[in-house]
């Protein structure tokens, strides 16, 4: 019985020390297989943060390429006229199925007509121009290049069409979580609290509606897009020309010459989202 | 065997009981119930796909479509036989379908499915009661 407690102990102790010294082993074995494939991958890995930091360095910000629709409203066509501003609003809630509810809580909005001081907190108010105290700004979806909707989003219900840069919706997949409406820093988002459908003055039979619990927002009418049309809040305020829509990667574009041209502002530029609509004040 | 008298009267009653539904389907004068899905009133004989297709398998292409259109971006139309179709519930299959509850719902609630498509979009009849009037 001693002698072969004894021998059990000994294995056991072997075992165990082997046990223990095999990655050790293992990795010292190994090791110059290692370093010669870091070898080669080390300079890529070093000079990619190096770029980025030069990129980052001056202070252009980089666009992503392809495609990347964006909005250009020029509010100096939009002073003193609230009723353009209505009427952009009219015609993209008449097209996209909007219901008109009452009340702060509940109401549903694509585009709509705010205070300079709620639209662009960032800039200062302080001996603002009589325009931007006298005049409401035109806020929509800002479709930004870095979505928190779209982060947040546990069902990818939002996402981003990389085709056109659009933040789209999928109604089919929205759970009505809200995450996005936290998200979201332009209160661009809206819950359906109800049925909406007894909401709707008129049906357009080519859109769906939504049903309860589902979030929407503007969606840059991607489906009159599809159909060689423009946005809708752009053809209703055509008359001067107030909105310019178009892609901002492509230095030919109407977008582009004008965002050359004119200084312009985005709302709550330091958030850091980079929208793609922009305003001329 | 003994009381061979009650056994076999009974089995016979039994298996009679067992295949009713069978001999009574095929006696029986009744109409049928399988349903008889309303065909386009406008005459339209053409579909984006063969009409054993299209009840198999009308589902799975809808959800294609939808991801189509809205994941992929891809909205260019179904062209079956010179016909376009754009993708789309209300945009194509509506538009010779037109009335939901005659077609849709006579196999939906046949086979007691509950799609919910109706939640968000339009039936042609619904969509008519709030139209553009000016």
């Amino acid at each position: 019985m001693d002698k072969q407690r004894r021998k059990f102990l000994k294995i056991a102790g072997a075992t165990v020390l082997a046990g223990i010294s095999a990655p050790a082993v293992v990795t010292l074995t190994s090791s110059p297989a290692l370093a010669s494939a870091t070898e080669h991958a080390a300079p890529v890995a070093h000079a990619a943060p190096a770029d980025a930091h030069k990129a980052e360095g001056h202070g252009a910000e980089q666009a992503p390429s392809g495609v990347r629709l964006g909005m250009v409203i020029d509010m100096r066509k939009l002073y003193g006229h609230p009723e353009l501003m209505e009427k952009a609003k009219a015609a993209c809630h008449k097209v996209h199925n909007v219901p008109e509810i009452e009340g702060a809580k509940s109401e549903i909005k694509w585009i709509w007509p705010v205070p300079f001081a709620n639209g662009f907190p960032e800039h200062s108010s302080y001996h603002s121009s009589k325009v931007t105290k006298e005049n409401d700004f035109l806020v929509l979806c800002n479709h930004c290049d870095e979505p928190p909707c779209v982060r947040v989003c546990p069902t990818k219900a939002t996402y981003r069409v990389e085709a056109t840069g659009i933040i789209a919706m999928d109604f089919h997949r929205c759970i009505g979580c809200r995450f996005c409406m936290m998200g979201c820093p332009y209160g661009a988002r809206s819950f359906n609290w109800m049925d909406p459908r007894p909401y709707i003055k008129e049906y357009n039979a080519d859109f769906p509606t939504r049903m309860r619990g589902v979030v929407e927002k503007c969606n840059f009418c991607g489906e009159r897009l599809a159909l060689g049309q423009e946005p809708a809040c752009l053809e209703a305020v055509k008359e001067v020309g107030a909105i310019v829509f178009g892609d901002l990667n492509d230095p030919k574009s109407e977008i582009s010459q004008l965002l050359d041209k004119e200084p312009t502002i985005q709302r709550k530029p330091s958030l850091g989202t980079k929208p793609s609509v922009f305003y001329i004040v | 065997m003994y009381n061979k008298r009650f056994i076999i009267p009974g089995l016979a009653i039994f298996v009679l009981f067992v295949t009713f539904p069978l001999w009574f389907n095929a006696f029986s004068t009744a109409a049928s119930t399988v349903p008889k899905p309303e065909l386009p009133p406008g005459g339209e004989k053409q579909c984006v796909a063969p009409i054993a297709e299209m009840r198999a398998s009308h589902m799975a292409m809808l959800n294609v479509w939808r991801d189509d259109v809205l994941r992929d971006g891809d909205r260019v139309a179904v062209t079956v036989e010179g016909k376009e179709y754009r993708k789309g519930l209300q945009m194509a299959c509506m538009q010779c379908h037109t009335n939901k509850e005659k077609f849709c719902d006579s196999c939906h609630e046949y086979v007691s499915v509950k799609p919910y498509c109706w939640d968000c979009h339009l039936t042609p009849s619904l969509a008519a009661t709030k139209k553009e009037t000016h």
